[in-house]
């Protein structure tokens, strides 16, 4: 056994209301750059939906992930080590920005210098690849809300395949008109995965997995821009940088982590369904895992992998392979090994991909309650959601294509503990007494079902984000140590190196972010260069502390003005 | 002139070649990058670059074995100069024009590609000036050699002693000055480029990843980047639970 500790998340996904947050706030804190105007760490897709990229599901044509040979091992889906290296000139499988979508801005300026007309001026869009005028066709969530799913359903790898499988006609096949379809929202980062195709296929050696908390990085100096974990990556989240020629990746907000900060993305989620925390795992034994012939067992290959924190031969173990104390502590109280291991009501996302996936899901329950609810139904009666959950096949058969390789056995289960956990702790809400036939029913003893609930829904903040801090002892290790002349706006900062933007030294990630939110902020050229001149000097309130009146907080005084 | 082209010149561009990179290894590991434009157009690349980068891969070794290997070794496991030269020239010949028409292509498309033209920098068409003329130049003189027939120039008296002199540290300059001016202007256009390689994108060539053919699948790297707990492990390369552990060299 080699014990190796593991940063991961579990998303609620009853809780997630679609709102596009997460997104945005991950984009501002790391996205919201040139070259990666596309590219979206975080992303919130609706479900049945294509995804972004566009089918990236679809593992035929993008070749992500793993796949067994005939002999049972572990290789890459897109070719072994010396195929890889042959397709290097040209990767043979590569999403094309038309898969992602080109972004754009709008020509916002014309409104304000448009000259005096009859027509009223417009903000043409414009695409920020090529700075021309552009025809947006299509975004990272363009099918929101089941937005021309009735057109374009059939498209999700997914429903594909659901569909393909229908045999017999009496058997449905998915349905988008609005009142016989069902949705839900799927935000998606980077999986952190145990077993990550995006490492194997990185010819440089450049995307690691760090020792400590199992965050999956890449290394910027060591990046060569071969694009082969873009095709590794089943979930398609490596992005390429087109102006730096780099592989950027989610990065679990790594600073913050470190400090035992949630990442952006579970701080500012206003549905508050992510879950932070430590898992357990036995290093030695991810690949056997991740070889498991039959794809239905994965799962629970996968499970197997996480370490009890509280078994004494776990905690020697862990002890010997110098994972501090605090942290098995932390992992003790880790709310995602609760949900994953203890009550075993998250999933992991599409197992069959064979990349060990640490972001784990709790199924929705919503799509069958929201059918129940139209019909008239009591969704909170136990008989009447259980026997739901048994005949309204498609949403289930959806659900378990998506984290459990096609077992509905293990989604009915799961799904049968949140309507348990509803029906049980409506009679408690309502002050009468729980019926312990409820949790029997699905396996749990009434004080789980209630630890369960207390974690799902009142889910306080110590109790979703559990996270241990990096050791102060390795402090200094942790600083971006620069030369003397790196210090803010210092004659080392922030230029750019002699090959173009991308070159010379990185600007450490704190003092970049920091100029470049300084510059947002405080640029106003559009007014502040305006010809008449009237509202040159305007501050951005945002950046004033209160303090004094910062100049051009007011609008200069013009001859003959009277105070 | 001849003392300095073929005397001072190749050591300059020796400096050049290791000295700059070096110093741009140590100065910009963040811009050692293919800077690839698969993202913005796929299909004409697709054709191209392989067409390009193996044909200039088969030139490479070709040089390799033109200039380094001497006649006499040749000829001491029986192949006659005037078989030596058909090879040389047929694959030569092929490789140079599947390189010139893979270098065609992808400087056409990055011409016709807006979103790829306006992520070509002034560096970039400098260093595709030098590696066009450089490619056009070589297939020039396999033509001459080629029309010359047998009465062609025999450049591994000329040129490759010169070559293998240059780094044996006494130039012969004597030789070099004796090749047709063919050889010449693409001896000079060569050095020229090499001088110059450390500064452009062709920098990627000196990363080729090899050694993924060896290392581990999964990387595990400590966050200081030496050794965490009481375990050892060297960075980057633990192959920590995974079967490639037995890979490691």
């Amino acid at each position: 056994m080699r014990v190796m500790a593991q940063m991961g998340m579990v998303m609620n996904l009853d809780k997630c209301i679609g709102c596009h947050t997460c997104s945005v706030t991950c984009k501002q804190a790391w996205t919201n750059r040139a070259g990666t105007e596309y590219v979206w760490f975080n992303n919130v897709e609706t479900r049945p939906g294509q995804g972004y990229p566009r089918r990236y599901e679809d593992q035929e044509t993008w070749k992500g992930g793993w796949t067994l040979t005939h002999r049972g091992n572990l290789r890459l889906k897109a070719g072994g080590r010396v195929q890889k290296l042959l397709g290097i000139f040209a990767s043979p499988v590569q999403p094309k920005l038309a898969d992602y979508y080109e972004p754009w801005t709008y020509d916002y300026q014309t409104l304000i210098e448009a000259p005096l007309g009859d027509d009223f001026p417009v903000a043409r869009p414009k695409s920020l690849i090529t700075g021309e005028n552009t025809k947006i066709t299509w975004s990272a969530n363009w099918d929101d809300n089941l937005g021309g799913s009735s057109a374009m359903g059939h498209l999700d790898p997914i429903v594909a395949k659901l569909n393909a499988s229908v045999r017999r006609e009496s058997e449905e096949k998915v349905r988008f008109e609005l009142e016989k379809t069902f949705m839900f929202y799927l935000p998606r980062i980077c999986e952190h995965c145990l077993n990550p195709s995006c490492m194997a296929s990185c010819p440089s050696g450049a995307i690691y997995k760090r020792e400590e908390d199992g965050i999956v990085l890449v290394d910027q100096d060591r990046c060569r821009g071969w694009r082969q974990c873009i095709t590794g990556c089943p979930y398609k989240k490596i992005y390429f940088n087109h102006k730096s020629g780099k592989a950027e990746k989610c990065t679990f907000c790594y600073p913050r982590v470190e400090v035992g900060l949630p990442t952006v993305c579970s701080e500012t989620c206003v549905g508050r369904l992510r879950y932070l925390g430590l898992f357990l795992y036995d290093a030695n034994r991810v690949t056997a895992a991740a070889a498991t012939p039959d794809e239905g067992d994965l799962y629970e290959a996968q499970l197997d992998l996480l370490l009890d924190p509280s078994d004494p031969e776990v905690v020697a173990a862990a002890r010997r392979d110098g994972i501090p104390d605090d942290w098995m502590d932390a992992a003790r109280r880790s709310p995602v090994y609760a949900l994953a291991k203890t009550y075993r009501v998250a999933l992991p996302l599409h197992p069959e991909y064979r990349t060990m996936p640490m972001v784990w899901y709790v199924p929705p329950l919503s799509p069958i309650v929201d059918v129940l609810s139209s019909q008239g139904h009591d969704a909170e009666d136990r008989t009447v959601l259980f026997g739901a959950i048994e005949a309204l096949r498609i949403p289930v058969d959806y659900l378990a294509e998506l984290f459990t390789a096609g077992r509905t056995d293990i989604i009915t289960g799961v799904l049968q503990k949140l309507a348990a956990m509803r029906a049980y702790m409506r009679d408690v809400s309502l002050g009468r007494d729980g019926d312990p036939a409820i949790p029997e029913a699905v396996g749990m003893s009434e004080e789980t079902l209630y630890e369960m609930y207390r974690l799902m829904a009142i889910a306080k903040y110590a109790d979703r984000y559990v996270i241990p801090t990096a050791h102060v002892e390795r402090a200094h290790e942790l600083e971006e140590i620069g030369c003397s002349l790196d210090f803010d706006e210092g004659p080392g900062m922030y230029e750019s190196g002699p090959f173009g933007e991308a070159s010379g030294r990185p600007a450490p990630v704190a003092v970049e972010t920091f100029n470049a939110l300084k510059q947002r902020q405080t640029s106003d050229t559009a007014i502040s260069t305006s010809p008449s001149g009237a509202l040159t000097g305007r501050v951005n309130l945002l950046n004033w502390d209160g303090n004094g009146a910062p100049p051009g907080l007011f609008p200069g005084r013009t001859d003959g003005d009277a105070p | 002139m001849s003392t300095f082209l073929w005397g001072v010149l190749p050591y300059l561009c020796v400096a050049s070649l290791v000295g700059g990179t070096i110093w741009r290894y140590r100065y910009d590991k963040f811009g050692w990058t293919t800077r690839s434009s698969q993202l913005y157009e796929s299909r004409l690349l697709r054709i191209g670059s392989p067409l390009f980068h193996f044909g200039i891969l088969l030139v490479f070794v070709g040089h390799v074995g033109g200039l380094v290997i001497p006649e006499s070794w040749t000829e001491a496991v029986g192949v006659s100069e005037g078989l030596y030269h058909f090879n040389a020239l047929l694959f030569g010949g092929l490789a140079g024009l599947c390189t010139l028409v893979g270098i065609l292509i992808l400087v056409y498309r990055r011409r016709t590609t807006g979103p790829v033209f306006m992520a070509t920098t002034k560096n970039d068409k400098l260093m595709y000036v030098l590696l066009g003329a450089a490619i056009v130049l070589g297939l020039w003189t396999t033509l001459v050699s080629v029309a010359a027939g047998s009465e062609a120039h025999n450049y591994r008296e000329t040129v490759s002693p010169w070559f293998r002199s240059v780094f044996l540290l006494s130039p012969d300059v004597s030789a070099m000055a004796a090749a047709p001016v063919q050889f010449h202007v693409h001896a000079i256009v060569g050095m020229l480029l090499f001088a110059l390689w450390p500064f452009t994108r062709l920098v990627h060539a000196f990363t080729a990843p090899l050694h993924y053919l060896f290392r581990p699948y999964i990387v595990y790297r400590s966050r200081d980047g030496g050794t965490s707990g009481n375990r050892s492990s060297r960075p980057g390369w633990s192959g920590v639970g995974t079967s490639d552990r037995d890979r490691r060299p």
